[in-house]
């Protein structure tokens, strides 16, 4: 058995209702139902658990995690057992009150979720007329005391479009943007040829980004990640492992990954029949890929194995067939000729593509 | 670029000292900063009430065996960190 220390953060996924319905939601496939959500006693119990075992901070998501009724009583109980609280949102379901009695409770980051910088776009991707709203939510925030990060998630579409981003956060109180990369899992995967940006498109992003980072260096941090298909490397998902996160559905299994499901030989503990801690340090699916014994080759004598823990266990699944292969991204792994002929598909069928509107596959609200 | 000697760094907003397994750290959005000795004792200066200066001298008196000038170089390298992590503002 691999030996390991506590997790840093708690990924509380309080729910899968949302009033969006992004093409590249990060929730998995199969959504819970609001039947199924934790209560508002068992969510206190986790924090309390998870703060005396050390973690440090409660990234509230979802879904919409403003969908729960009693989130200020989340909010409360998060922080009065120690944790630092950032709140995921899309922001729809805020009006000015709410916002107050949030920060009141203690809530110490707003991470507001864009789906683009002008409104037609951002319509378009979230499935929903929310864009105007958020511009809003901008508004309220200045009036309070509170981290602001504003989210970006790329690509295609909206990859040649960052300057106009970066100056609706110079226009807000945000002192970070994360510009953050479609990764191809559940609703991105089945997207992906829409969303997918080309070699092009990206490295004039990547300039736009270093340009932007060092003007604003100071006022405005700016966090970025890659699409991984480009990577010479993989990303280390999750910072390993088990090593790092632990992400709680709204139903109260606990897992290693936000995709971790896709993976068909695991079985996952629920919060409400063991505690945080027990998970972590026993079950089995969180010591699947923990340390490097499962490791294949080339990770298994690779010297970047203890930087990238051989990358992403769902993406190594989704395109190997095989969670414990090398991320197939990776540009040692043996299946990377793959992923360079998507990347050749991609690149090559993509001007046309441009002017017309995808058929997207839109993410549903859950029951 | 290095803060201004006669600025007041304060701590940004959502960012705050926390305290976990009797280490002391500095959160904020996303990440955490472990702080020890010094860093503690710099942080917990940035209230808006001292300047950079009034930290340094502080510090040198805290830290008398070491050089003075190391005490400022050092303090003025963290505090750019500190920018860099957008973990302070600074007030004139």
């Amino acid at each position: 058995m691999t030996t390991t220390s506590n997790p840093l953060a708690l990924i509380a996924e309080l729910t899968h209702r949302c009033p969006l319905h992004c093409v590249y939601c990060s929730n998995p496939l199969e959504l819970q139902s609001r039947s199924n959500e934790l209560s508002t006693e068992t969510w206190s119990r986790v924090f309390q658990e998870a703060a005396e075992f050390g973690v440090l901070q409660a990234d509230f998501t979802g879904g919409e995690p403003l969908a729960r009724t009693d989130i200020i009583d989340l909010v409360r109980a998060a922080r009065a057992a120690g944790l630092y609280i950032n709140l995921i949102t899309s922001g729809l379901p805020l009006d000015e009150s709410k916002l107050a009695a949030l920060i009141a409770a203690g809530l110490d980051h707003i991470q507001l979720s864009f789906q683009g910088a002008r409104e037609e776009l951002a319509n378009e991707i979230s499935g929903a007329k929310s864009h105007a709203h958020k511009l809003r939510v901008l508004e309220w925030v200045k009036q309070h005391r509170v981290a602001l990060t504003l989210n970006f998630v790329i690509h295609s579409r909206n990859i040649d479009k960052l300057e106009d981003m970066v100056a609706l956060a110079e226009s807000s109180s945000a002192t970070r943007i994360e510009f953050a990369n479609v990764q191809y899992y559940g609703w991105a995967f089945a997207n992906r040829e829409n969303l997918l940006p080309t070699r092009e498109q990206l490295d004039q992003s990547l300039g736009i980004i270093k340009h932007e980072q060092e003007r604003l260096e100071g006022r405005i941090r700016i966090e970025h990640v890659v699409p991984d298909y480009y990577a010479k490397y993989p990303k280390p998902c999750m910072g390993g492992w088990g090593r790092k996160l632990v992400l709680i559905t709204p139903s109260g299994d606990a897992l290693p990954c936000h995709a971790a499901k896709v993976i068909p030989s695991l079985s996952f503990e629920n919060v409400k029949v063991r505690s945080l801690r027990e998970i972590w340090e026993h079950s089995a699916a969180f010591q699947k890929f923990r340390g490097e014994d499962w490791m294949q080759e080339p990770c298994r004598t690779c010297d970047r194995r203890e930087q990238d823990f051989g990358g992403c266990r769902c993406q190594a699944l989704l395109l190997a067939g095989d969670a414990a292969a090398t991320d197939p991204v990776c540009s040692l792994a043996p299946l990377r000729p793959k992923v360079d002929a998507i990347l050749a598909g991609m690149n090559a069928a993509r001007p046309a593509q441009l002017f017309t509107k995808p058929s997207w596959l839109y993410r549903p609200n859950s029951a | 670029m290095p803060p201004e000697l006669n600025s007041r760094p304060r701590l940004a907003p959502g960012c705050r000292l926390g305290e976990n397994n009797q280490q002391r750290v500095l959160l904020m959005p996303e990440r955490a900063l472990r702080l020890n000795g010094p860093s503690l004792e710099i942080v917990t200066r940035c209230d808006g009430k001292h300047t950079v200066q009034q930290i340094v001298s502080e510090l040198q008196q805290i830290y008398s065996k070491a050089q003075p000038k190391k005490v400022e170089e050092d303090i003025l390298g963290y505090l750019t960190l500190l920018q860099k992590e957008r973990a302070l503002d600074f007030e004139l």
